[in-house]
């Protein structure tokens, strides 16, 4: 990574410092920022001006001792100064209520990914036009990657009736 | 309809409006074998034009994430590479690099190259695989029947190194498997001088015959600046004229070493993406010459879960270069914290992010396959095309359901 890069990420460290919770740079290319719902989409619309302008990876960890589901987004960029580096966006929302701003809008590859973790964990992005089933069926009740899951087994044998 | 956007590059709300009326005709493309796994589109026309194409997918969902929490993480391993056999070393190689950085061990120089080798060799029969599907999806069935065949040599040149056609197993937390076998670099040049040949060929029969370039010339364009927002991965990204490759990056393998350019094309179209492949092909083959000849000597294995060996057993392994694991490999446990890791499969980067609670299982593991990031182009580039086109789009982008399902 070069010596532009490293100014880049200092200065918006700084800049996300007084917006966010928790700004971190755990790794030299990783940069930690935990916000709150309210503030999601202002600071996401700035990491889209600063040029980290699709997400990696959009998902849902569920933390059932905490009460709450942690929704993370993983930005990145194909800017020559910027690529490797992530920024990692992390919200946490109530596991009761799980309801955030959809971010489609600022990062559109986000579209199938939100309807994922929607579909997987439960998370529900307010405004998404196609909130529905992606990976499970459509008839399918719950949410597979919530650790309260309870698989349903079916017995090997098929009981006879009558 | 178009789905450009000024401003928002892409305007969902608008896409995402199903389009009605006595003029729609609404076609059910699958979920039985469309053309190469298991998926459906829900395809409507007006006319002969597409209006909108809804991928409808998961019909090979194994809930790999799911699963993934209730095992130890070496089993793992196996697991994930079953999301796409054909290219099983690179995507698990993601997932041993980011429980390596965990773990904090790091592969020894030899173990690096080996890796390298077997990635390269996945990427060239991972390409073939997807022209091949390409070219019968165009009804050309000789070029299906070349590649496919053309795939075997190094399906047998990976069965060598590691054992297995398909599913290698080959790289492992500190190290790979087994080491070289002999006369390997006498049997690789064999291949790849018949491979470069035969690419020739393919270039006569298939890719520059005048039929098959206007199936594929100007269609599904896909532009730069549209390419970077969508987030699209691999050859696709690289068709459009962006020179990413998470092989560049240098923080796996041993690219960081080699030297090698990385092929881009600057059209964006369906015809630019397959010579992106064929493109590729050749520099990987460069790849492996490079890192066989520069491949140092030395253990496989890291001497941390080396010295964990029996002292015969461990002179055992050195000898035959076939590595026993230790026992230590059953019960890993991380400390806790999380990590994230990529890797350029053949298809584009894998991205996983592992969450540990520092019990022997993973508390999350998160995957994006490439396939799964392309998703969003299956949707928008045969929008506003004739029918016929769907499958010059879809073969082009090289998409493979099991790989996008998980």
């Amino acid at each position: 990574m070069g010596e532009k890069a490293n100014v880049l990420i200092d200065s918006l460290v700084k800049e996300l410092a007084s917006l966010a919770e928790k700004v971190e740079r755990a790794r030299e290319d990783l940069v930690v920022v935990e916000v709150s719902p309210d503030k999601l989409v202002q600071i996401a619309s700035l990491l889209r001006d600063r040029g980290f302008d699709h997400v990696a990876s959009v998902e849902g960890i569920d933390r059932p001792k905490e009460e709450v589901i942690e929704v993370v987004y993983q930005a990145e960029s194909y800017d020559e100064n910027l690529r490797g580096v992530i920024i990692e966006l992390k919200t946490k929302v109530p596991r009761d209520k799980p309801e955030l701003d959809t971010l489609i809008d600022v990062w559109p590859n986000a579209f199938y990914m939100e309807r994922e973790t929607w579909d997987l964990v439960g998370v529900v992005f307010r405004g998404h036009p196609e909130l529905k089933r992606l990976l499970m069926p459509p008839d399918w009740e719950g949410h597979p990657l919530r650790k309260d899951f309870v698989v349903k087994e079916e017995g090997i044998f098929v009981e006879l009736e009558g | 309809m178009s789905w450009r956007d000024e401003k928002l590059v892409v305007d969902w709300r608008k896409v995402a409006k199903a389009p009605g009326g006595e003029e729609i005709y609404e076609l059910f493309i699958g979920p039985q074998h469309p053309a190469s796994g298991h998926m459906r589109f829900i395809v409507r026309l007006e006319g002969d034009i597409i209006v909108d194409v809804e991928p409808d997918i998961g019909y090979v969902h194994r809930t790999m994430e799911k699963l993934a929490e209730g095992r130890e993480y070496i089993k793992n391993i196996p697991l994930f590479e079953r999301a796409t056999i054909i290219d099983s070393n690179n995507i698990t190689l993601g997932y041993v690099r980011a429980l390596e950085k965990l773990l904090d061990v790091e592969p020894p120089p030899r173990a690096r190259y080996l890796r390298t080798i077997l990635s390269e060799i996945n990427r060239i029969q991972s390409h073939l695989y997807g022209i091949g599907i390409a070219g019968i999806m165009l009804n050309h069935s000789t070029v299906f029947m070349w590649a496919f065949g053309d795939r075997e040599i190094w399906m047998q040149l990976a069965e060598e190194l590691t054992g297995a056609r398909l599913t290698h197993t080959y790289s492992i937390p500190g190290g790979v498997r087994r080491d070289l076998p002999d006369g390997f670099e006498e049997r690789f040049e064999k291949a790849a001088r018949y491979m470069l040949r035969r690419l020739e060929d393919y270039g006569k029969i298939f890719l520059y015959n005048p039929m098959i370039r206007s199936r594929y010339e100007g269609v599904g364009v896909l532009k730069k600046h549209e390419a970077e927002r969508l987030g699209a991965v691999g050859p696709n990204l690289r068709a459009s004229g962006v020179r990413y490759d998470a092989r560049l990056l240098g923080d796996y393998g041993a690219y960081s070493e080699l030297e090698f350019e990385v092929p881009v094309q600057e059209e964006g179209d369906s015809f630019a993406r397959m010579v992106q492949r064929v493109e590729e092909i050749k520099v990987s083959i460069e790849i492996i010459r490079q890192a066989l000849k520069k491949m140092p000597d030395g253990p496989i294995l890291a001497e941390k879960y080396l010295k964990l060996l029996p002292p015969k057993l461990r002179e055992r392994v050195l000898k035959t270069g076939r590595v026993k694991f230790p026992a230590i490999f059953a019960n890993l446990r991380p400390p806790p914290g999380e990590t994230v890791a990529r890797v350029e499969m053949a298809r584009g980067e894998v991205f996983y992010h592992i969450v540990s609670d520092g019990s022997p299982k993973p508390y999350r593991v998160r995957i994006v396959t490439p396939s799964f990031r392309n998703l969003v182009l299956l949707r928008l580039l045969p929008r506003e095309h004739r029918f016929m086109d769907l499958l010059a789009i879809y073969g082009s982008l090289d998409y493979f359901p099991p790989e996008s399902d998980r």
